[in-house]
C-alpha cells in the first residue's frame, strides 16, 4: 500500500510495507467499527419528546461484555502486530547481515559527507574516496555504514529505502541496507540540525557493477594506485 | 458555619485590582488562566498560518508577516509546539477549567490554597512574558524544536539564537513551576475539601482526570526539571552534560525529555476527557457507563505513561534490543485507552442524545481522537516507525490527538459551562456555524497530511524543492490544500470569538442556576457564582450521573437533592 507513494529501493522495504500494510488493515477495522458504532448510536438515540432515555449503569456483567469483548479482541490484535513489529525491527536494526562493504557517512551543519572504499573495497585505506552529498553504490550488496556527526544530531534517511537512523556526535552508529534497484534517490536529513536542515540534501545514485567501477576508477584520489 | 463562611466573603467591596488581577477566588484565576491561553492559542496559530503559508507558497511575502528565512521558519515551528502544548493547552485544560470546576464540582468555596493559586498564575504570567520576550532578541527566538535535543540546543554556535534558547528554557522551566503549584493545589483540595457526603466514586469524572492529570505531571516533570538544569547549564556557563567531548551524553536529554513528554501527552488527554464525560452524559440524558471503569483505565494509563516513553527514540541511536520493549508497552497502552473510547461511546447507547453545540463538540472529540488513536499504532510498533519516524503522518498523528483536546473538547466545555460563568447563553446558531467550520477545516489540514508523510516528507523542512522526489506537484498540492484548510480554520474562529465575546456582555441572560438539567454541584450555585460559591454549603447523597433514574418524574436528580 505504501509502495503507491514511495516505491521500494531496498531490500527491507517490502517487509517494512507488509508490517504497514498489517497496521492499516487492522486498527483500520478498529477504527470503522467504532466510528459506525458512534455514528449509528447518534443517529438511533436522538431526542424525541416524551421518549426517555434508560438507565444503565453499565455495571452488570451482560452490559459490561459490550466492552470487554472489543478489549480482549483489540489485545490480540496488538499481540499480532507486536509480533510482525519486532520481526521486522529484528531484520532491520538488530541482525545484521555479513557485510560485502562498508561505507562511512558523516553528517554536518548542514551537508553529508561519505567515505566510500576504493578498488581494494577496504576502508581506511588510501584510495578511499570522500565526497560530498553524493553517495554511491553497487546494486545487490550488502553495505554496512558507520554513521557519525561531527557537530550536533543528523538523520541519515532514504525513504525509499525505508532506511532512518540518527547519527549522534560522539558516536558511530552501524546500521545496513542492500539496494535492490538502480537509480538515484533522495537522501534526507531527518532530525532538526539548524537553520540549514531544510537544504541538507543528498543523493544516492544506485549502479550496476561495472558501472560502480567505472565511477570508483574515475573518482579513485590522483596518484594512488589501485595497489 | 459554611453560611458564614460565605458571608465573609461578600461583606466588603473588593477593588478592580483585588478582584481581578490579584485574585484569590478559584474562579478569578481560572478565568486569567483561560484568558492568557487563549491569547497564547491565538499566538500559537498565528505562527502555524506564517509557516504553512511558506510550505504552500514557498519563497513569497506571506500576507502579516513578510518573507519567511529559514531562521524565522524553525523559529515559527518550535514556538507553535511549545506554545501549543505548554501556554495553550496546558493552561486551559488543566489550569483553567480545573481552578474554575474542582471547587465548584465538588462543593468547595475555594481552593485550599488560594495565595499558592494566585502565585501559580503570577509565575505563569512571568513564563509567558519570558517567552515573548525570546522572539524579540538579538538573533531572534529559539529554533531548534520544541524538544529541544542537545547539542543543537546546548550550543549557540550551532543553533545561532545565543538569547532565543536561553529564554525559551527559562520561560518552559518557570510554566513547570506554575503547573506544580497549581498540581498541589488540586490534588489537596479534591482529597480534604469534598462537600459532606461525597465519597470517591461520587467525584464528577472531570474532577479525577485533571487531578490525575495533575499526578502525573507532578511524577514525570522532575526528571525533565533536572535536565532543563543542566541544559541550561550547558548553554550558559559551559558545562558538558550532553557534549560528549567532553563525557556528556545528548541522548540522556532524550530520555529526560520524553520521560517527561510522554506522560505530559496524557496530561492533557485526561482533562479533555472528562470534559467529554460531562457533556456527554447531560446531552444523552444517561449515567456514565460503567464510572468505576473509566477510573481504572484512567489509572492504568497513567501508570503504562510512564513506561512508553522510548517509542520517541526508536531510530535515535538507543540500543535496538531496547525498541522491542518500548514497542510492548506502547501498544499495550492502545488497551485502556481503547476502552474509555468504548465506554465513552456505550453511554450514548438507550440515550436521549440532544446535538447542543457543546454535544457536536463533545461527539466530534470522540470521531477525530478515534482517528489519532489508530494512527499511533504505526508508529509505536518499532519496524514501521522506522519508515514513519519524524514525517508528516507523525505530526498528522498527534494533531488528531492534540486537536481533538486541546481545541474541541476545550469548546465543548466552554460552550457547556458558558452559562455558569457568565451568566449568560452562547448563541447556538453561531456555535454550530462554528462547530461544522472547525471539524472540515480540521480534517482538511490533517487528513492530507498523512498522505505526504507516508510518501516521505519529512518535518521541519523550510522548503520541500531542495528535495527531488518531495518537490512534485502531487505532494505541493497536497501541502497548499492543508494550507488552505488552515485559514478556513482559523476564519471560522472568529465567528467563536464573536459568539463568545458578545454573548458574554450581550447574549440571552441565564436566569436558571441549572439549564442543561445536569446534576453536579456546579449548577446548583448562581450563574455565575459569586466569591464563596453557594448560598449555603451543598450535601451529596448520590453519584454525579444520575439521568433519567427509573421510578422518578424528572430525568435528572442532581447530587446535592435530598432523596
Amino acid at each position: 500500500m505504501i509502495e503507491l507513494l514511495s516505491s521500494n529501493g531496498s531490500s527491507f522495504a517490502g517487509d517494512i510495507n507488509n508490517l504497514i500494510l498489517i497496521i492499516t488493515v487492522l486498527s483500520g477495522f478498529w477504527l470503522l467499527v467504532a466510528e459506525a458504532v458512534l455514528f449509528w448510536l447518534i443517529f438511533k438515540f436522538r431526542r424525541v419528546p416524551g421518549v426517555r432515555a434508560q438507565y444503565i449503569t453499565g455495571e452488570r456483567k451482560e452490559e459490561m461484555k459490550w466492552i470487554h469483548w472489543p478489549h480482549n479482541l483489540i489485545l490480540v490484535c496488538d499481540v499480532v502486530i507486536i509480533v510482525f513489529a519486532i520481526r521486522v525491527w529484528y531484520h532491520v536494526k538488530q541482525d545484521l547481515p555479513e557485510a560485502q562493504s562498508t561505507i562511512r557517512v558523516i553528517g554536518q551543519q548542514w551537508a553529508w559527507r561519505y567515505v566510500m572504499p576504493g578498488a581494494d573495497n577496504i576502508l581506511g585505506t588510501k584510495d578511499d574516496i570522500e565526497t560530498v552529498d553524493e553517495l554511491h553504490v553497487k546494486v545487490d550488496t550488502v553495505y554496512h555504514f558507520k554513521l557519525e556527526s561531527v557537530d550536533v544530531l543528523h538523520d541519515f534517511s532514504v525513504p525509499q529505502f525505508r532506511l532512518k537512523q540518527d547519527a549522534i556526535p560522539g558516536r558511530i552508529v552501524t546500521g545496513w541496507f542492500k539496494p535492490t534497484k538502480t537509480g538515484t534517490f533522495d537522501i534526507q536529513c531527518a532530525e532538526m540540525c539548524g537553520i540549514g536542515h531544510g537544504i541538507m540534501m543528498s543523493k544516492l545514485v544506485v549502479e550496476t557493477a561495472e558501472e560502480h567501477d567505472k565511477w570508483v576508477a574515475s573518482h579513485t584520489p590522483a596518484g594512488v594506485a589501485s595497489n | 458555619m459554611a453560611t458564614s463562611h460565605a458571608e465573609h466573603h461578600d461583606h466588603h467591596e473588593m477593588s478592580f485590582w483585588e478582584k481581578y488581577i490579584f485574585p484569590l477566588d478559584h474562579k478569578v484565576i481560572g478565568m486569567q488562566y483561560l484568558f492568557t491561553g487563549i491569547l497564547m492559542g491565538v499566538l500559537g496559530a498565528y505562527f502555524s498560518y506564517v509557516f504553512r503559508m511558506q510550505l504552500a507558497f514557498p519563497g513569497t511575502e506571506v500576507p502579516l508577516f513578510g518573507l519567511v528565512t529559514s531562521a524565522q521558519y524553525n523559529s515559527l515551528i518550535t514556538n507553535h509546539g511549545t506554545i501549543m502544548i505548554f501556554w495553550f493547552a496546558m493552561p486551559i485544560l488543566v489550569a483553567a477549567f480545573g481552578n474554575y470546576l474542582i471547587p465548584l464540582m465538588i462543593g468547595a468555596d475555594d481552593m485550599v490554597f488560594p495565595r499558592i493559586n494566585r502565585l501559580s498564575y503570577q509565575i505563569f504570567f512571568i513564563s509567558v512574558l519570558v517567552l515573548i520576550a525570546s522572539f524579540l532578541v538579538h538573533n531572534g527566538g529559539f529554533g531548534g524544536a520544541w524538544t529541544a535535543y542537545p547539542p543543537l540546543s546546548a550550543k549557540a554556535e550551532y543553533n545561532l539564537t545565543p538569547w532565543g534558547s536561553i529564554l525559551w528554557l527559562v520561560a518552559v522551566v518557570l510554566e513547570f513551576v506554575a503547573f506544580l503549584l497549581g498540581g498541589i493545589n488540586f490534588i489537596t483540595t479534591l482529597m480534604n475539601s469534598r462537600a459532606r457526603g461525597m465519597k470517591m466514586n461520587d467525584i464528577p469524572i472531570v474532577c479525577w482526570m485533571i487531578v490525575l492529570a495533575s499526578i502525573l505531571f507532578m511524577a514525570s516533570a522532575g526528571p525533565l526539571i533536572a535536565g532543563a538544569a543542566m541544559l541550561l547549564f550547558d548553554q550558559t556557563i559551559g558545562t558538558g552534560f550532553f557534549d560528549p567531548a567532553r563525557g556528556g551524553d545528548p541522548i540522556l536529554w532524550q530520555h529526560l525529555f520524553w520521560f517527561f513528554g510522554h506522560p505530559e501527552v496524557y496530561v492533557v488527554f485526561l482533562p479533555a476527557m472528562g470534559i467529554v464525560a460531562e457533556v456527554i452524559t447531560t446531552f444523552s440524558r444517561k449515567k456514565l457507563f460503567a464510572y468505576k471503569v473509566v477510573l481504572f483505565t484512567t489509572f492504568a494509563t497513567g501508570i503504562l505513561s510512564f513506561f512508553v516513553w522510548a517509542h520517541h527514540q526508536f531510530i535515535a541511536g538507543i540500543d535496538p534490543r531496547l525498541a522491542n520493549i518500548f514497542t510492548v508497552t506502547t501498544l499495550l497502552i492502545s488497551i485502556p485507552i481503547a476502552e474509555m473510547l468504548f465506554v465513552y461511546i456505550a453511554t450514548l447507547y438507550g440515550g436521549a442524545i440532544e446535538l447542543t453545540t457543546a454535544m457536536l463538540f463533545a461527539l466530534g472529540f470522540l470521531a477525530t481522537f478515534l482517528i489519532g488513536g489508530v494512527t499511533g499504532v504505526f508508529l509505536g510498533a518499532s519496524g514501521a516507525d522506522i519508515y514513519f519516524h519524524d514525517t508528516y503522518f507523525v505530526l498528522a498523528h498527534f494533531h488528531y490527538t492534540f486537536v481533538p483536546i486541546a481545541v474541541i473538547a476545550v469548546f465543548a466545555g466552554l460552550y457547556y459551562w458558558f452559562p455558569k460563568m457568565f451568566g449568560r447563553f452562547m448563541n447556538e446558531t453561531l456555535g454550530k456555524i462554528h462547530f461544522w467550520g472547525t471539524m472540515i477545516g480540521f480534517n482538511g489540514i490533517f487528513m492530507p497530511l498523512f498522505f505526504t508523510g507516508a510518501a516521505g516528507d519529512h518535518r521541519r523542512i523550510f522548503d520541500y524543492s531542495n528535495f527531488p522526489e518531495l518537490a512534485v506537484s502531487s505532494l505541493q498540492n497536497l501541502r497548499t490544500l492543508a494550507t488552505i484548510c488552515v485559514v478556513i480554520t482559523i476564519l471560522f474562529q472568529f465567528v467563536f470569538f464573536w459568539n463568545f465575546f458578545y454573548s458574554m456582555f450581550k447574549g440571552k441572560v441565564c436566569t436558571e442556576k441549572n439549564p442543561w438539567k445536569a446534576n453536579t454541584l456546579e449548577w446548583f450555585a448562581a450563574s455565575p457564582p459569586p466569591h464563596g460559591n453557594f448560598p449555603v454549603m451543598p450535601e451529596v447523597y448520590r453519584g454525579p450521573y444520575e439521568f433519567s433514574t427509573p421510578g422518578r418524574e424528572l430525568d435528572y436528580w442532581p447530587q446535592n437533592e435530598k432523596a
